[in-house]
């Protein structure tokens, strides 16, 4: 299993390619600036929704009992799936008590955290992703980079090159306009001729029993309005008290995501069209754990933007799929670790901790705190990781030891000054997608003993 | 023990203390609400039709639109510029060129347009269809989402939905793309 560090390297080793990443993703991150821009209440509308996000895990247990209630009520079917495992199955009893082996997926990252994709696949069942970039990291056998923009790391003319293999498109053809047409009839027979669909969720509320699913895209409208049967997957942090609290959120999301005012469709499920049978999956895998840990518990208030990921510069350098996990980026890296330490312990060391992310977060969460913070759980864990945990106990030993800590710096100084080469080759990890710096005549220290008396 | 009680069980041990929850109050903005919605809906790809009388709708659709293919429509007044859908299965409107419908409101600062099952009859209706075309009354207009939710209040629906311009992507190298899946085309007329 390779770490982020060893997966971000690969995704170095193409440097127009790391840099054509690094740009696009900060042009999204410019765009979310300007929309932001535009409304002088930002920073009263993001503390309305942490706050509103915060009350709402005090008061879960209450929430989803009312969510249930409603929603049941309204004629959807409510299920409870404790982990991944439980999940895949409730959806799969579904399908195969309805005798369906076919279905549309549209946009779901709590699916991908649970790889249903792989597991309905064995069970026989055909699983078409919907969203195009979703569609396109499927045909490529690959899972998606980021969370909004599933398949961000993809040039168009390797999109053209998939469809000319799998929608027979014409060699070469690599025209975005011309790829999404031809996307459009491909994945409009299957809308037409699939029986059941799958979407996610991006609120769910607790007074009316509705659930909200913002696409750009109407494809999880045209999955769910054309199925016999819908299957909503949704994690049980999705849950807001009431519906009027969704003009906060719906004014938050697509802003901070790509920097549109609203998401092209953002659709109201309450009940099921006459005829169709509707089904609530309610999710845990790991979410009431994570709630119980105080220090980690504000990730749970995500809204799924990608902000975070759009503004971090180790993101943006190292690709989504170095996170090795279905959320990447800051978010991810605090989320993963919750599910699996051992697996993840990498990730919260994969961040500069400048804040930015913390910044963008339009539900405030703390990110760069909790992943300084889950550092510090794993060091204790002994999670560290071999190289991470001696380069940090020579850093600690050096930092808390005066004398070691001169003579280090003075050795320091002396080999960049003197044999750079030294220090400014691959062997040095810290030289890696830096140049080290010219080193000063005099450290602090021997400035301050000799300027101290003047 | 099933899931559902170890889920809820864990969540209440596992929950902080109740905590206030801070209610954000939208200061009155004083803007034109409808030349904000025109020059947002723009933005977004859509077009927007300032018109006096429905005869100008008409008008304008007939010269758009008639013979281009199947037209539905669910606006009283329009309803001989197209079929009213009689179908109970979603499926028949595969072939729809355009659809008619008329909204609820609609919101200056996005410029999206609230719909609800009762006025679409076929929820699939504004997402199958190639082009859509909406009307909307201009003192129907509210400047922001709040406003829009005061207006659905606890107003029953089966399924509503915000549509703000035609279905677009822009997955592939971040080109805008309109018309990924829906309506290629939305047509917005302020009566
Ligand atoms: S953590 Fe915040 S910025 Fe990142 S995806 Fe979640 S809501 Fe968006």
């Amino acid at each position: 299993m390779k770490n982020h560090a060893q997966l971000s390297q690969e995704f170095n080793a193409n440097e127009p390619r790391v840099n054509w990443h690094d740009e696009t993703l900060w042009w999204v991150r410019q765009k979310r600036d300007k929309a932001a821009n535009t409304l002088p209440e930002w920073e009263q509308l993001r503390e309305a929704a942490s706050s509103i996000k915060y009350h709402t895990l005090s008061n879960l247990n209450d929430y989803l009992q009312q969510f249930e209630a409603n929603a049941e009520q309204n004629g959807v079917t409510v299920h409870w799936a404790a982990d991944a495992k439980e999940h895949n199955e409730i959806v799969h009893r579904i399908l195969a008590a309805e005798g369906v082996n076919r279905i549309v997926k549209s946009k779901s990252m709590l699916t991908e955290e649970c790889h249903l994709n792989p597991y309905l696949a064995e069970k026989g069942i055909d699983v078409i992703d919907t969203d195009l970039g979703e569609r396109i990291v499927q045909l490529a056998d690959e899972p998606p980079s980021h969370i909004v923009l599933p398949c961000i790391h993809k040039k168009k003319e390797e999109i053209g090159e998939l469809f000319h293999e799998h929608l027979g498109t014409a060699k070469g053809e690599a025209d975005p306009q011309v790829l999404t047409a031809a996307a459009r009839v491909h994945l409009r027979e299957k809308f037409l001729t699939r029986r059941a669909a799958i979407t996610g969720v991006n609120f769910a509320i607790a007074e009316t029993g509705e659930f909200v699913v913002c696409t750009n895209e109407g494809n999880a409208d045209m999955g769910a309005h054309l199925a016999d049967v819908h299957i909503a997957c949704m994690g049980i942090e999705k849950l807001i008290p009431q519906r009027r609290h969704l003009s906060i959120y719906l004014r938050l999301l697509a802003r901070s995501a790509t920097g549109q005012p609203v998401t092209t469709y953002s659709s109201h499920f309450r009940r099921p069209r006459a005829g169709q049978q509707m089904h609530i999956v309610l999710v845990d895998n790991g979410r009431s754990t994570q709630l119980g840990r105080e220090e980690f518990r504000n990730s749970l208030k995500c809204i799924r933007c990608g902000a975070c990921m759009n503004t971090c510069p180790v993101y943006r350098r190292s690709g989504g799929h170095s996170y090795h996990t279905a959320i990447a980026g800051p978010i991810g890296a605090i989320l993963a670790p919750n599910l699996d330490m051992k697996q993840y312990a990498d990730l919260p060391f994969a961040s500069t901790l400048c804040g930015s992310c913390s910044n963008v977060c339009p539900v405030k969460i703390d990110i760069h705190d909790q992943l300084y913070k889950w550092r510090q759980v794993l060091m204790k864990d002994g999670q560290g990781g071999a190289a991470k945990g001696l380069s940090m106990k020579a850093m600690n030993f050096t930092l808390s030891s005066p004398g070691v800590y001169r003579t280090a710096g003075k050795a320091g100084r002396w080999f960049l000054r003197n044999v750079p080469f030294v220090v400014n080759n691959p062997l040095n990890p810290w030289y890696k997608q830096r140049d080290m710096p010219e080193a000063p005549k005099q450290s602090f220290g021997e400035w301050y003993q000799q300027n101290r008396k003047k | 023990m099933t899931s559902r009680e170890k889920i809820l069980a864990a969540v209440k041990k596992n929950q902080p203390e109740l905590a206030p929850m801070a209610e954000y109050i939208q200061p009155e903005r004083a803007e034109d609400l409808v030349a904000k919605f025109a020059i947002v809906l723009d933005g977004i790809g859509g077009k927007a039709v300032m018109v006096q009388r429905m005869e100008e709708i008409r008008q304008h659709l007939q010269e758009h639109w008639l013979g281009k293919g199947r037209i539905v429509s669910m606006v009283p007044e329009l309803r001989d510029l197209g079929e009213q859908p009689s179908e109970v299965d979603p499926h028949q409107f595969e072939n729809v060129e355009l659809a008619i419908l008329p909204a609820h409101f609609a919101v200056a600062e996005n410029s999206a347009v609230w719909v609800t099952e009762e006025l679409l009859q076929q929820r699939v209706l504004p997402f199958i269809t190639q082009n859509l075309a909406v009307i909307v009354r201009r003192e129907r207009l509210v400047a922001t989402m709040h406003h829009a939710y005061e207006l659905i209040g606890n107003g029953d629906y089966g399924f509503g939905t915000f549509i703000a311009g035609p279905s677009k992507t822009a997955d592939i190298e971040q080109s805008l793309v309109l018309g990924a899946h829906g309506s290629k085309s939305m047509t917005v007329f302020l009566l």
